[in-house]
């Protein structure tokens, strides 16, 4: 099959933070690992008799994307995803290894359930899957999940993802625990006394159309708990999508003190505002005044949040980008702003909205690809490796981006099931054109792949 | 064809210039001349309602639907007299004994009226939005009747022309609105329109039940908005009192320490009211908790324009329905 076939990705900008490298240069996948990364110009290593090439000149080079946080939907709500159609949509927004979290029906608490997201992942599966499983069973918040079977089982850390572990003791136990088996705690940080309710941020917006708001504070006083624990437990925390300017200054103090907790944050917490819920838009998509499509938990915030995560991203306080991608169906969306279901989809639009914030010199591109293949990958690196870089003997996954074409979203062309992201009709600079997943071609718009070359590489 | 339809067909004339909404969902987006084209309406309904049998067949053959999916008395009945005097035929859906019920959403609901070629939904939620949402799937046209702690236009624009029929004009007054002015749709739809007439708005409530941010939210119209918690200072002046309704389950949410309380600080009683200027309008959008928001002399006494309100509402409503789908 293709897989045998060694493939060159020829000629393109090979960025790759964990190896500190940016340059012109190929790189060659051979038995789905990376055998050679060498500069242009430098002499080459023999060729095999018999390879592929996908052409990559004009494009950057990175390793393929790592996803921290997307809801796959699989079991229980296949008519907003599969693992099939999540990881088709994840290969065309370039991400070749993404994390699926555990709120499904039934949701995944157990060992078996960790055996089924890998058994689906590798009959459906265009990309990797690496399933995360409950911190509490069923998500309840009462009593802890099996974590010593669910990590021998493959899951890479633990999430109540979608609602927070609301007793402080259980959490004291589940940090502590996990602590043991190795894994990371990734808390949904929110004090549910301060958001219940709640619909939008809180803010002047939710003001003035008579929404129940959801303040900072629910998440700024839950991230502050939890790292209070860490700091008595030892345990791991990873916090899950960051939204406020007030959680960065916590977490700040925390990493400084070397405790070990890590942060992400999502494209859109980095790009969209409150103001998107009154139908005001940037990049010229489609709103109208309470659009359920914007909203999301934890909800659009102010233009200074923003401000405050993108720097906090460039300065490491945040550690990494995770779409937190939330596929649900139209009706789903199609009701009341109070009634609609809650989150974007996210894997398409990630690497599009990114760029354009690295087009318009609010984010820096080595930041964003940092923040999406080497830092992701040290926090899974305890479980699985060779994932981030392009260093010789990584797993051969690679995106390749456009950095300047211009390209509106169209939520109807997506793979994902989901269609609900308020992004739809925005002109986006920036787009994955290719992705390389174990050293096959699983996205390609536009046609870069050619077959089997013989000879000596030209040019 | 009676005096009266021979007077509306003249003002509708005069107004198909400054109106071409076929939604009324807030004031925000209201110019003084379509305030003002509501108004002529409503006067020349007010003389429709003053005949013995008021009926005009402006809305002959066409239905009215009041979609309340929260409970409503004024608003609903005012609408179905409205309608009725108008000869429409009005059918009243609400949330509990309907589809609404079995989980129907709504839009479905509202494209079922839609196709059953209803002209116009009336409609009433507790969530903020709804009728926004309604109007991106239907060509009927909606009024919005109240949406949560939103909006309610009608309302306003009743309060609007209380105003101005005992004051004479809007432009320049202080108006001050006290109370529960976070889940007021009322306050809210009054702030666009009383400062889009021209008058100066001061709220004044307990911080808990007013957002932080209220003035943000409004900084469109900043410098004719202000705050001002403490009642004998916001009342100084004050050409009009607009008090709102507070529900006890205020209390139990934590947002207020006791209903003693409020009334200590925040009723209007005739010791208050001397603190507004001498004919100062006091009004209440209904239903009032007499001894709570007001006290019993004070909703009463000649300052209360409470019932002129409740008896303008007919015809604001009767304008509306004219100005949306009369012929």
């Amino acid at each position: 099959m293709k897989q045998e076939i060694p493939l060159l990705v020829k000629g393109g900008r090979i960025i790759d933070p964990a190896q500190d490298s940016d340059f012109l240069g190929n790189v060659l996948i051979e038995n789905g690992v990376v055998s050679w990364m060498m500069r242009e110009g430098e002499k080459l290593p023999a060729l095999p008799e018999n390879y592929h090439i996908l052409d990559a000149k004009g494009l950057i080079v990175c390793p393929g994307f790592i996803d921290l946080h997307c809801h796959l939907r699989e079991p229980g709500f296949e008519a907003k995803e599969t693992i099939e159609t999540g990881t088709t949509a994840a290969a065309v927004g370039g991400f070749t290894t993404v994390c699926a979290m555990p709120n499904t029906q039934p949701v995944l608490d157990n060992a078996s359930l960790i055996d089924f997201v890998y058994q689906r992942s590798s009959q459906e599966g265009v990309v990797r899957v690496l399933p995360i499983g409950a911190i509490t069973e069923g998500s309840n918040g009462k009593n802890l999940a099996e974590m010593y079977e669910m990590a021998s089982a493959g899951a890479i850390g633990f999430s109540d993802d979608g609602k927070p572990v609301s007793d402080p003791n259980i959490m004291r136990q589940a940090l502590t625990y996990s602590k043991g088996v190795g894994l990371p705690i990734i808390e949904h940080a929110e004090d549910i006394g301060l958001s219940s309710g709640g619909a939008m941020h809180d803010g002047w917006v939710s003001a003035r159309l008579g929404l129940v708001g959801i303040p900072s504070a629910a998440e700024e006083s839950a991230i502050l708990r939890d790292i209070s624990l860490v700091r008595e437990t030892g345990g791991r925390l990873h916090v899950a999508h960051v939204s406020t300017a007030g959680s960065l200054e916590a977490i700040k103090r925390a990493k400084d003190d070397g405790l070990s907790v890590t942060a992400e944050v999502t494209p859109h917490h980095l790009a969209l505002t409150h103001e998107w819920i009154l139908g005001r838009r940037e990049f010229g998509s489609n709103g109208h005044v309470y659009d359920t499509l914007a909203k999301v938990n934890p909800p659009l915030r102010t233009s200074n949040d923003c401000e405050a995560l993108i720097t906090a991203l460039e300065q490491g306080v945040i550690d990494l980008i995770a779409t937190d991608h939330a596929p649900h169906t139209p009706e789903d969306k199609l009701v009341e702003f109070g009634d609609a279901a809650v989150g974007f989809t996210g894997l398409e639009t990630a690497a599009g909205l990114l760029l354009t914030l690295v087009q318009q010199k609010r984010l820096d591109l080595l930041t964003v690809i940092r923040s999406l293949t080497e830092k992701p990958a040290s926090l899974l690196a305890t479980k699985v490796s060779g994932l981030g870089s392009l260093a010789v003997g990584s797993v051969g996954d690679i995106t390749l981006l456009n950095l300047s074409s211009n390209w509106v979203v169209d939520s109807s062309n997506f793979q994902s099931k989901g269609k609900n992201t308020p992004l739809d009709g925005a002109t986006l600079t920036g787009q994955v054109v290719a992705t390389v997943y174990g050293g096959r071609v699983v996205h390609d718009s536009e046609n870069r792949f050619a077959v089997e070359r013989k000879g000596a590489l030209d040019g | 064809m009676t005096r009266q339809n021979q007077g509306l067909s003249e003002s509708v004339s005069s107004q198909l210039d400054t109106w071409n909404r076929s939604n009324v969902l807030d004031l925000d987006d209201f110019s003084r001349s379509e305030v003002e084209t509501v108004f002529e309406v409503t006067d020349t309904m007010q003389e429709v309602l003053s005949e013995r049998t008021p009926r005009i067949p402006d809305l002959q053959s066409q239905t009215v639907v009041n979609l309340f999916y929260e409970p409503s008395t004024r608003t609903r009945t005012s609408f179905e007299r409205a309608a009725k005097i108008m000869s429409a035929d009005t059918i009243n859906v609400s949330g509990s004994g309907s589809s609404v019920e079995k989980g129907e959403s709504l839009i479905d609901t509202v494209r079922t009226l839609e196709s059953m070629g209803t002209r116009v939904i009336v409609m009433r939620h507790r969530q903020a939005g709804a009728p926004y949402l309604a109007s991106r799937h239907v060509q009927t046209s909606i009024i919005n009747g109240g949406d949560g702690a939103h909006a309610h236009p009608t309302q306003a624009l009743i309060d609007l022309y209380t105003i101005r029929n005992k004051l004479g004009a809007i432009e320049g007054l202080k108006v001050v609105i006290v109370g529960d002015i976070l889940h007021s749709r009322v306050a809210r739809s009054n702030i666009w329109g009383l400062v889009c007439m021209g008058a100066k708005v001061t709220l004044c409530a307990p911080l808990t039940l007013l957002h932080n941010d209220f003035l943000l939210a409004y900084k469109e119209v900043e410098g004719h908005l202000n705050v001002e918690p403490e009642l004998d200072l916001a009342l100084e002046d004050a050409d009009v009192i607009m008090t709102l309704r507070l529900q006890e389950e205020r209390q139990k949410q934590g947002l207020l320490p006791s209903i003693r309380e409020y009334i200590k600080y925040y009723q209007i009683n005739s010791e208050r009211l001397r603190k507004a200027k001498p004919h100062a309008l006091l009004l209440h959008p209904g239903p009032v908790m007499e001894g709570i928001e007001i006290s019993t002399d004070v909703s009463r006494s000649t300052n209360s324009v409470i019932d002129e309100q409740v008896e303008n509402g007919v015809a604001i409503r009767m304008a509306l329905l004219h100005l949306v789908a009369g012929d």
